[in-house]
């Protein structure tokens, strides 16, 4: 099947590439760029994307996609409808599920699940069998079926000791471990510890809880010469420590959640479960401080966190209530409505962050937008202005403190594997 | 004039004008105490609930008790009782006590912001009888409507909270309400004791128990949570006691009239002497009887807004 998308500026700062130009797409596969003839014309489907932009797939390597062992919340199935749906080619899931992800079996299972959908899912592995934090998981296995990271995520690997260990033994793969940067010790609290939580009555999670881990962390990446990717950044210091190492040319990266640059503490004050994730929001100044970082690289990445609670789950006492917001629908809106019309980052720097630096950090090629190549491809229209509606969500949840939100930019379509998901729906393209 | 809000949820952000309403028809209350017969008709047919999902005895006999004399009726729910051990939400709790048609509902739980939610779930009247380390607005309005009858006023004086503010649900409602009243508050006790940036909602940190006797007109000691793990914010009873515990011979040193508050249940010899805690100083008990006529009162001026 041949399709034409008129009228696209071709983006992608990984080649290099912005220009204004055509695109024939047979079978999936780009065929033309430009020039098109009225030969190929005839017989195709044409999209019109005036003064919309076209950008290697989108790619968020930071989602629970719940299956196997909580499939009322989400699948993969249900989930990569979700990251379709929001703009992302690409998605990387998270292992704690149950059982979690530390068996070769479940790295196949879950990639087994996904093989027939647009969204490319690759497995993040457990780093401890369990993610108990006691005996390392079978890495070379879980390699070889497919795993792109290793995270205990939901908890920081336990010890040292363990996470040394993790760093040597994987040493070989150039993967990450990810970390959920929190000091166990310090954690249990339900929002972020600050003046706000002292006048809210809720117990605290302090940032120096994140600092702590972020802190050893680096360190154990700078002795062992290891790979190390903080997951979900959200404190104003951990920046800074992440910002000092990369100086120092250790192997440090760092993603953060849209909600971490948007919504700060305050948000909880209406006791709204939906506000409630782990790190929680912090202070305007720690917000601050995640705009600075990914102005200046320390941050390489947007990650959405996408955790899919079910209605009755968060329905609940706030102290009660679990951790987490949908996010892989409102991603998109939140970068470009809070980072590029806010004039932080440029349109290039943008895809940088959702789309290139995640591949990267997890040794997945980046599309290329090139005759011959697969099209994965993501369109979209920056200054799309639309509201939020957690009930059109595609994910099985709606945990969001978005709903109503005006946002600004939106991506329209997303193209990989011969499947194109526009306007509502997912369309065949061979 | 009817108070401005339909729920007591906490001190925080409610007017001088209300807090005043409250304590004053608090006093028409206190007398109908004092009466052979304590019993008036003005929440007649009403329905209170009293849902509370935390252990309590004083809070919950004296709504209970306020609401029987003001001739409602009440029913007490709680957890050991409930079905909540059979699982059940505490949404679904509330939803089906609601379709039973109730006026008020008084609440205790120990997730902050639990009274908040019930206002989104429920039509009837909240009140707050304490949220996690949140707030307990009626024990402070009946702090201060003690305060304001042992000394006549509450504007212009000084006063210390003492004790474990951290984890507790009184001190900021205390601080909200007495502030409110142009009261001037502290705070005294170790630093792991205060919580996060509590300066910022302009109190005094004090951490010299004498320096806090000195200068001050009201001392309201909080309760140490023995039942909280040992060493979360303090070494040991004996520790607490002996650097920031009321004694007699600490107060005598200043030799001074101050008042003495404490919202009980007392732990004697830890954060207040025997001595103190009967002696001359000490406004306890009559803080247990004007907590029933404040109770009263908010009952009255919530139940009978439209």
């Amino acid at each position: 099947m041949k399709i034409i998308l008129k009228n696209l500026t071709l983006i992608n700062p990984d080649q290099n590439l912005n220009q204004k130009s055509d695109l024939l797409i047979v079978d999936g596969i780009i065929k033309k760029i430009g020039n098109l003839t009225p030969d190929d014309e005839n017989k195709t489907e044409v999209y019109d994307f005036k003064n919309k932009i076209c950008v290697p797939g989108l790619f968020d390597m930071h989602v629970h996609l719940r299956e196997p062992g909580r499939e009322d919340e989400e699948t993969v199935e249900t989930g990569s409808n979700s990251a379709a749906a929001g703009g992302f080619t690409g998605v990387a899931c998270m292992p704690n599920t149950n059982p979690a992800i530390d068996s070769a079996e479940v790295v196949k299972f879950v990639i087994e699940k996904a093989s027939k959908h647009l969204v490319d899912v690759y497995p993040i592995a457990a780093v401890t069998a369990g993610r108990k934090g006691e005996n390392l998981s079978p890495m070379y296995e879980l390699i070889e079926a497919g795993a792109v990271g290793f995270s205990d995520d939901g908890d920081a690997v336990k010890s040292a000791s363990i996470l040394r260990t993790a760093l040597e033994y994987s040493a070989d793969f150039n993967t990450p471990i990810i970390e959920h940067c929190e000091e166990p010790s310090l954690a249990g609290g339900a929002m972020n510890e600050s003046f706000t939580s002292t006048y809210l009555g809720l117990p605290g999670i302090p940032t120096v809880a994140e600092d702590l881990i972020v802190m050893r962390d680096i360190m154990m990446a700078e002795y062992t010469g290891g790979k190390i990717h903080v997951a979900h950044i959200s404190s104003k210091n951990s920046v800074e420590l992440v910002r000092q190492a990369k100086k120092k040319g250790l192997r440090v990266t760092a993603e953060v959640a849209p909600h971490h640059f948007t919504l700060t503490d305050e948000a909880v004050k209406s006791y709204d479960t939906n506000t409630k994730m782990n790190p929680p929001l912090r202070t305007k100044s720690d917000l601050d401080a995640m705009i600075e970082g990914l102005k200046d690289g320390t941050i390489d990445c947007i990650a959405s966190d996408h955790a899919p609670h079910s209605l009755e789950e968060k329905e609940m006492e706030f102290q009660y209530a679990p951790n987490g917001i949908v996010g892989l629908e409102t991603q998109v809106g939140l970068t470009l409505s809070e980072l590029y019309h806010k004039k932080h980052l440029s349109i290039e720097q943008v895809i940088e962050k959702l789309s290139i630096n995640p591949r990267k950090i997890l040794n997945i090629p980046v599309p290329q937008i090139k005759e011959g190549e697969v099209a994965n491809l993501t369109i979209i229209d920056t200054d799309l202005v639309w509201t939020v509606d957690i009930k059109k969500f595609k994910s099985k949840c709606k945990n969001s403190p978005f709903d109503k939100r005006l946002l600004t930019g939106k991506a329209i379509a997303s193209i990989n594997k011969g499947k194109m998901f526009v306007e509502g729906k997912f369309v065949n393209l061979k | 004039m009817p108070l401005s809000t339909r729920h007591l949820l906490g001190l925080q952000g409610v007017s001088q004008e209300d807090i005043q309403l409250i304590l004053d028809t608090a006093v028409t209350f206190r007398e109908v105490l004092e009466r052979p017969i304590k019993k008036v008709p003005t929440l007649q047919g009403k329905t209170i609930v009293n849902l509370f999902y935390e252990n309590s005895t004083r809070t919950r006999i004296s709504f209970e008790l306020a609401q029987k004399r003001l001739s409602a009726d009440t029913v007490n729910f709680s957890t050991s009782t409930s079905s909540t051990k059979k699982g059940e939400t505490f949404k679904d709790t509330v939803r089906n006590i609601e379709a039973m048609k109730v006026d008020m509902i008084v609440v205790r739980h120990e997730s902050a912001g639990v009274p908040q939610y019930l206002t989104k779930i429920s039509k009837a009247n909240i009140i707050n009888a304490g949220d996690g380390t949140h707030e307990h607005p009626t024990q402070a309005l009946l702090d201060m409507y003690s305060i304001r009858e042992k000394l006549g006023r509450l504007e212009g004086l000084k006063v210390c909270i003492v004790g474990d503010i951290a984890h507790s649900r009184v001190a900021l409602s205390n601080i909200f309400g007495l502030k409110a009243m142009g009261a001037e508050v502290s705070l005294c006790g170790p630093h792991s004791m205060m919580p996060r940036d509590i300066e910022k909602l302009g109190v005094k940190i004090i951490t010299n128990i004498d320096q806090a006797i000195e200068e001050s007109d009201v001392l309201n000691v909080l309760r140490i949570q023995l039942e909280r793990k040992a060493g979360s914010s303090f070494p040991s009873v004996r520790e607490y006691h002996k650097y920031f515990g009321i004694t007699e011979e600490r107060l005598e040193k200043f030799n001074k009239d101050i008042v003495i508050l404490h919202p009980g249940p007392i732990n004697r010899g830890v954060e207040i002497s025997s001595e103190v805690a009967d002696g001359p100083y000490q406004i306890i008990l009559d803080q247990v009887t004007n907590g029933v006529a404040v109770r009263m009162a908010v009952l009255y001026l919530l139940g009978t807004l439209n």
